[in-house]
């Protein structure tokens, strides 16, 4: 017990915990954009393999880290801008079309490293990020407090702003958007669009900040994770924080566990833990969640 | 808002014509409207109603003719364009975001899109001056989730108020009303015309076009038939301009009621929280009878129809059909014990819009040897009994393989009762048949049921249209709370009488029964 009680206190471990939840947070804040304009994003994973690649690539290049950062995010916004063709004005199945976009995310990602780097076996590095300790607050690197003020940002213009109702109503009823002579369209595909660059820079995090590397299977499926947190998150900006910090901490916690516990039980079990976990507060906290009304239904003007 | 001057019209709309595929929806129609002035758009369903008002709003674009409002012509196909022109839209479907606030709703659109604040301070303050202007009583920060049918409507009149509009249009505003909400919206209406504003209302029913309307317009089949100050006309000459021919309601012939086909005694069914979904309920239906069930909605009549259908069980009490004491039967069982049912709400569970006309039709006895064998559908027999019931009960759809939710009400309606009548029925559960339909399709309904009783079936009709109860019943129970009073005859209870057993004043029943009691 006393171990235990050593891991949580100790600021070595909250330090991690925000590392971790980063790419969670910019991820979820990302989906959440398009959920709540009544999209639904499964092309989440791909874009953030995209945006991981596109990042590093620059920087390998010879950008420079910021430069590499904007990189990314216009990656994610291009494949957010594919996705939301598909999907709004052509109103395709929103599954079918994510899917085929996360395939197409990673394809391009693994094709465009293997060309540009035919025959490296180990993965070259870059400089990433360097923490940058702040008075009072523990040392993260810049994108990680850049996650943290983007959720606050997110939630200002969704509840604050002219747009953020426009957008939060046209995943509710397009129709009502439709009556008070806004553009189903243009919203949806614009809320698509910065989502996706939002994931691209989650996706980005990961090979300019928390590594310094790109290679294959790097995502791992935190795209996923995020589509399932912004369920957790009732589809709230400072609820995705909270369900961000709560995985992460359950990620650092069993790492830390491990080296504990470690020889009593086999590793495989803790590396489940987070994810049991998981489980076990989205089923708590997400069943009486008001989902947007819209959400995957196609707006076909002058249809009923 | 450019000042027009009196006497010319605010809208002119000059021969729009629309056409979908080989459909002429609008047929070079012409009309104007006056400021002040209300004006009823009267037409059966599909007479193009509501295709007009839509090119109107610009949710459509009309492929010949021209929009004009104050004297400008209006751009085609662009809400926003006829919200600043001061046109302002009450859809029949809400145009409401359920899981915001009344506020947010009002204010979606109306603020620059791109400016980094809402005041929403000033906009609930102009709301509820709005509100309290126009006697629309509203609370902004609401839900729109929690509010009744008629408040989200006050909320959709006040959308249009708030951006200004001198010309209001309503879709069938009264269709999921009750008579006393709806007189609620006319009172409101005609304080909006006292200030200047125009109204348009799209309408079937010939009471509220003499109730509130000035003016009247009747469309039919595309084309603009005629126009008249509603002063100067009859219900009888706007009925046959509306359908083209005249229309006699059926009439009941009197008929001897025979056994029992339904009885409940003393049936309770638990809600789970607080007063029971029925209390102690007892009603009996004979053959040859059409009993009535009135009442204000949600006072149990959905929960009576449930029970009927077999979708629930009584907790206690006594249910039987046509003797036999009914158990715990499911849907299935019901339907092979000779219950017909007409459901509430023929889209969400009557048909199933996606699927044709052929498959709603054996959708209730598709086992049967006639329509399966060995688990295999016989498509051959069962589009060759759907060509049969769509000639029977002549519903209007290219054929068997149609689409159910391209057809009208009104056929959508038929084809319910093709499919339940086509099997001789012992009872009948007709749930608000008739909401919604035309006067044509109306009577058609009336006169269906009228025969399945000439034929031997008992009718359970519950409406929330007085009009129709005391049409068509030989009986009428009201329910209020989950309780059924004793059966009335329908020749000793007035409109009067009914409304007070629906507000809950029992205490007058003694009268009602010792007058017929000692009638009879």
């Amino acid at each position: 017990m006393a171990e235990i009680l050593d891991i949580l206190v100790s600021a070595a471990f909250w330090t991690a915990v925000l590392r971790i939840a980063s790419p969670y947070i910019l991820g979820t804040l990302g989906e959440l954009v398009c959920e709540r304009a009544g999209v639904l994003n499964l092309g989440i994973e791909g874009i953030m393999v995209l945006g991981a690649m596109t990042g590093w690539m620059t920087v390998y290049q010879g950008g420079g880290l910021w430069v590499g950062v904007l990189a990314a995010c216009t990656a994610g916004a291009l494949l957010g801008l594919l996705h939301a063709l598909l999907t709004v004005p052509l109103g395709l199945s929103q599954h079918v079309a994510g899917i085929g976009v996360t395939l197409l995310g990673s394809s391009l990602s693994y094709f465009t490293y293997r060309l540009v780097l035919p025959q490296a076996s180990t993965p070259p590095t870059i400089e990433p990020f360097q923490p940058l300790p702040l008075p009072g607050l523990l040392a993260q690197t810049p994108l990680t407090y850049l996650a943290v003020a983007l959720v606050g940002l997110v939630a200002y213009v969704l509840y604050r702003t002219p747009l953020g109702l426009a957008v939060r109503t046209v995943g509710e009823n397009p129709a009502a958007v439709e009556a008070q002579g806004l553009s189903v369209t243009g919203l949806r595909i614009g809320a698509v669009v910065a989502g996706s660059a939002l994931m691209g820079l989650a996706g980005a995090f990961l090979t300019l900040s928390a590594f310094n590397a790109f290679f294959f299977n790097m995502i791992n499926g935190r795209g996923w994770i995020c589509i399932a947190l912004v369920v957790f998150a009732s589809w709230r900006p400072g609820k995705a924080l909270l369900g961000a910090v709560l995985f992460a901490a359950f990620d650092a916690f069993q790492l830390r566990l491990q080296q504990v516990a470690g020889g009593a039980l086999p590793y495989q079990l803790f590396l489940m833990l987070p994810y049991l976990l998981s489980i076990a507060a989205l089923v708590l906290m997400s069943r009486r969640a008001a989902y947007p009304r819209a959400l995957m239904i196609p707006y076909r003007k002058g249809e009923r | 808002m450019p000042p027009t001057p009196p006497g010319q019209p605010v809208l002119r709309l000059a021969g729009i014509t629309k056409r979908f595929g080989p459909l002429v929806a609008n047929d070079a129609v012409s009309l104007e409207l006056h400021a002040g002035e209300m004006l009823a758009l009267l037409g059966e369903n599909g007479a193009g109603k509501t295709t007009l008002m839509n090119i109107l709003f610009g949710h459509y674009v009309a492929d010949e003719g021209t929009v004009e409002a104050f004297g400008k012509p209006l751009p085609p196909g662009s809400p926003r364009a006829a919200l600043d022109a001061g046109i302002g839209m009450v859809h029949q479907h809400f145009t409401l975001a359920d899981n915001l606030s009344v506020l947010d709703n009002v204010m979606v659109g109306t603020e620059p899109l791109f400016r980094l604040w809402s005041d929403r301070g000033a906009a609930k303050r102009r709301l509820l001056d709005l509100s309290e202007r126009f006697g629309l009583a509203v609370r902004p920060d609401a839900t729109v989730a929690s509010l009744s049918v008629g408040e989200r409507q006050r909320v959709e009149i006040l959308k249009a108020l708030y951006r200004n509009t001198r010309i209001l249009i309503l879709d069938e505003p009264t269709a999921v009303l009750t008579p006393q909400e709806a007189a609620g919206l006319f009172e409101t209406l005609r304080r909006l015309t006292a200030d200047g504003l125009a109204v348009v209302f799209i309408s079937h029913k010939m009471n509220e076009v003499f109730a509130a309307s000035d003016r009247v317009a009747v469309l039919r089949g595309g084309r603009l038939v005629a126009t008249r100050r509603t002063a100067a006309s009859t219900p009888e000459e706007l009925a046959e301009l509306m359908v083209g021919r005249s229309v006699k309601p059926p009439t009941p012939a009197a008929m001897e009621p025979g056994e029992p086909v339904l009885a409940l005694t003393r049936v309770t069914v638990a809600s789970g929280h607080g007063r029971p979904l029925l209390d102690a309920a007892s009603l009996t239906v004979r053959r040859h009878q059409v009993v009535g069930i009135a009442g204000v909605s949600g006072n149990g009549q959905s929960a009576l129809a449930d029970l009927v259908s077999g979708l629930i069980h009584p907790d206690d009490g006594r249910l039987t059909l046509c003797g036999a004491e009914v158990g715990r039967a499911d849907p299935a069982d019901m339907i092979r014990r000779g219950v017909a049912r007409i459901p509430e709400d023929r889209h969400a569970t009557g048909l199933v819009g996606a699927m044709s006309v052929w498959e709603n039709l054996i959708a209730e006895r598709h086992r049967d040897p006639a329509f399966s064998r060995f688990g295999v559908l016989r498509r051959r027999a069962a589009r060759a009994h759907a060509e049969t019931v769509i000639r029977e009960f002549d519903v209007r759809c290219p054929g068997p393989d149609a689409r159910t939710q391209l057809l009208s009400g009104g056929n959508m309606q038929k084809l319910i009762l093709g499919r339940t009548l086509a099997h001789g029925p012992q009872l009948i559960l007709a749930s608000q048949p008739t909401r919604g339909l035309d006067v044509g399709a109306v009577s058609y309904v009336h006169g269906r049921l009228l025969e399945a009783r000439a034929q031997g079936a008992g009718v359970l009709l519950i409406s929330e249209d007085l009009d129709e109860i005391l049409a068509v019943s030989d009986c009428i129970a009201v329910m209020y709370h989950g309780r059924i009073t004793p059966l009335l005859p329908h020749d000793r209870v007035g409109v009067g009488q009914l409304g007070l057993l629906m507000a809950g004043h029992w205490d007058i029943l003694p009268d009602i029964i010792g007058e017929s009691a000692h009638a009879s």
